[in-house]
């Protein structure tokens, strides 16, 4: 007898009607998606819908469509061609790229360091690398003022080592601001770093070492792959927002230069330019997230994982 | 261990190949190594031979892998000699060796194909292209894995990342190839293809093997020389044979496959053979050069499949009767446990051999133990 066909059905969950599944979606989803419309994706429409318009005499908004906000940023001003702020967007990258290098340089030894530590002393630790954001930004850089001035202990140190004249301060000045942008942003790079190395296959090290690789090539070839993710996520961390810092160069570099942060803020508060203000943000957004994309490519060209997720 | 190595045993077919002659390709005298709460080397001495196949078989811990990763330069002694082809190879890091390393876990370089893993080794020794290339597409296919050289080890089984770690190792031409336990992730019939084709490449390519595992089978099928190690020390250290006809103590005997055990006290004993006052009645053993001396407390062993089982009851040298427990099938043979008044023993016996035709348990059977087959151990 030949086995009778039988369809079998298999189902997950129960059907629903789509009235009732538009209702689930919206239960579920729903909340996520309101906090994202209202939170991120309408201001931004209002910084670009705000960025096109024109500013009226009394500093108010006024719905003229507009480029000039766009011209004046690109240098082409009323007063003829100054590339003022072509230069603060330059530097402010410059001032973030140079914290990412300091971060990385005092980051990889700190991750490896802690690494290597007995459990225990692991923890302690990576709290200690955390408690400095238990303390506000402004006071630890207003701490670094006394500790880097003419009377701080390390000036003094400084000057008995021969480094700086004597009596002369460490700040205001660029050894200064770096100092301050690396207590500020270290953490960020050093945790997820951190969780990398944790991760290290030593026994790939082993393997580069066994095949002919002297030690900076075992780092290069055998450490620096397996540490790529964790690194690349610190680093665009440190990045990011440090393209908008600017209370530390002014408190630690003497108020002298403008960074990105400062032109924006005076736009929206002393000079009543919002619309230029809007500009400069989203151009500054749009210089920092086109650089993180294609940073991106080449990573995923040369086939490492690094920073995939971030975007 | 010159008295492991001098004597062939009488019962036993020839070595399987002789290196006596060759010149050493590894010298380790004394080393020790120890760590914060246990010495993993005590003053161990081994000489491996030009292209010998030789194993470091033991127990987890007993300092087989310590050993393999002090010649490789992983890791560091901290007394004692190590020679690399007559050269004192302290203080040369493991970059500058003229060995590689088959790793247990494989550490294959995950963000690199097969082909760049297998490249690794000589892009670090600058060999240039087409040199390269070509040794590369050769270490490929002597590993049967060139239709793979585009995949990522991700993308690979646990036998072919097997191979690519041996190629990627083989590609430098190693004077010496180290392999810690290469096949024990594998599966028990991937393994043992694995064995075979492991023992044909190292005869094809005459390269020295050092093998590190803890499986005495895979020890006994590729091995030419074995050194049994338990503890930090060298139990014992020889030809497979040897180590297997002819233990010299309990630990070495059970450790490479299974034995009986015997105690009993000497009751008069010669330079050629000895008489054992044991549990089964007096025993006549025959005696070896080389073997401890006879006096006081002794324990013999013997080999399962070397205890006769016999049709009939009657008289003979170093013959009793024994009760069948238990009978285990194992296809073509089977395992028969015994009780011999105090005593137990294991008998392995062919399903077709006449005397066991049809042996049940609860039954009585006459058992034969040979004097050539019953061995002195030294503890």
């Amino acid at each position: 007898m030949a086995p009778a066909q039988r369809t079998i059905e298999v189902r997950f969950g129960e059907q629903l009607t789509r009235g009732g599944q538009i209702a689930r979606s919206a239960f579920t989803s729903g909340p996520a998606i309101a906090w994202v419309t209202v939170l991120l994706l309408l201001p931004m429409v209002g910084i670009l819908v705000t960025s096109v318009l024109s500013r009226g005499p009394y500093g108010e908004i006024a719905p003229v469509l507009t480029t000039d906000n766009y011209k004046r940023l690109l240098g082409f001003g009323l007063l003829g061609f100054d590339p003022q702020y072509p230069i603060i967007i330059a530097r402010s990258l410059l001032l973030a790229a140079g914290t990412t290098v300091v971060c990385l340089l005092a980051g990889f030894p700190l991750a490896f360091f802690i690494s290597s530590l007995p459990g225990r002393a692991k923890q302690v630790a990576l709290t200690l690398v955390v408690i400095p954001f238990w303390t506000n930004l402004l006071i630890r850089t207003y701490a670094w003022q006394l500790l880097l001035g003419p009377d701080g202990w390390l000036a003094e140190a400084a000057s008995a080592l021969g480094l700086v004249d004597e009596g002369s301060p460490l700040y205001p000045g660029t050894f200064a601001v770096y100092l301050g942008m690396l207590c500020a942003y270290l953490p960020f790079l050093v945790l997820p770093l951190y969780t990398s190395v944790e991760k290290i296959d030593w026994a790939i090290a082993e393997a580069a070492s066994d095949l002919g690789a002297d030690g900076p090539r075992v780092f290069l070839h055998a450490i620096l792959p397996q540490v790529m993710p964790g690194m690349v996520a610190g680093m665009i961390l440190v990045f990011i927002p440090a393209t908008g810092q600017f209370v530390i160069p002014d408190l630690l570099g003497g108020a002298k230069t403008v960074m990105l942060g400062n032109a924006i803020q005076q736009q929206y508060g002393a000079s009543r330019d919002w619309p230029f203000g809007a500009a400069i943000t989203l151009v500054g957004m749009v210089v920092v997230l086109g650089g993180l994309l294609v940073q991106q490519r080449v990573a995923r060209k040369s086939g490492q994982p690094a920073g995939e997720g971030m975007l | 261990m010159s008295a492991t190595t001098t004597d062939p045993p009488a019962d036993r077919a020839e070595p399987r190949r002789s290196l006596a002659g060759a010149p050493l390709a590894i010298e380790v005298e004394g080393l020790t190594r120890r760590f914060a709460d246990y010495t993993a080397l005590d003053a161990v001495d081994v000489t491996i031979r030009e292209g010998e196949f030789f194993s470091l078989l033991g127990p987890s811990g007993c300092g087989k892998t310590t050993l393999l990763r002090i010649i490789g330069g992983l890791d560091h002694a901290d007394a004692g000699v190590v020679r690399i082809g007559g050269q004192d190879v302290r203080g040369i890091p493991a970059h500058k060796r003229p060995v590689n390393t088959v790793f247990q876990s494989y550490a294959l370089f995950p963000h690199l194909s097969v082909r760049d893993n297998v490249a690794f080794g000589l892009r670090m020794k600058r060999v240039p292209e087409p040199d390269r290339g070509r040794r590369v597409e050769r270490a490929l296919e002597l590993v049967q894995i060139g239709a793979l050289a585009g995949r990522k080890p991700a993308q690979l089984s646990g036998g072919q990342k097997q191979r690519v770690a041996l190629a990627r190792a083989l590609v430098n031409e190693p004077k010496v190839l180290l392999l810690d336990e290469p096949l024990g992730a594998l599966d028990l019939k991937l393994r043992k293809e694995l064995q075979v084709e492991l023992l044909s490449l190292q005869r094809r390519l005459g390269i020295t093997f050092v093998f590190v595992t803890h499986d005495q089978e895979e020890a006994l099928v590729m091995s030419d020389r074995v050194a049994v190690m338990r503890a930090g020390t060298i139990e014992q250290l020889g030809e497979v044979h040897q180590l297997y006809e002819r233990p010299r103590n309990r630990f070495v005997g059970q450790f490479l496959g299974s034995v009986n055990l015997l105690e009993g006290t000497v009751q008069a004993s010669s330079p050629e053979e000895l008489a054992l006052a044991s549990p089964v009645g007096t025993l006549r053993a025959v005696r070896r050069p080389g073997d401890p001396g006879a006096t006081g407390k002794l324990t013999l062993a013997i080999r399962p499949e070397k205890v006769r089982l016999l049709p009939d009851f009657g008289k003979g040298e170093n013959r009793f009767e024994c009760l069948v427990e238990q009978v285990i099938y194992t296809g073509n043979a089977s395992h028969y446990h015994l009780r011999c008044g105090q005593q137990r023993l294991t008998a392995e016996a062919m399903n077709d051999a006449p005397a066991v035709r049809g042996l049940q348990p609860g039954q009585r059977v006459a058992v034969e133990l040979p004097p050539a087959s019953l061995i002195v151990l030294e503890d």
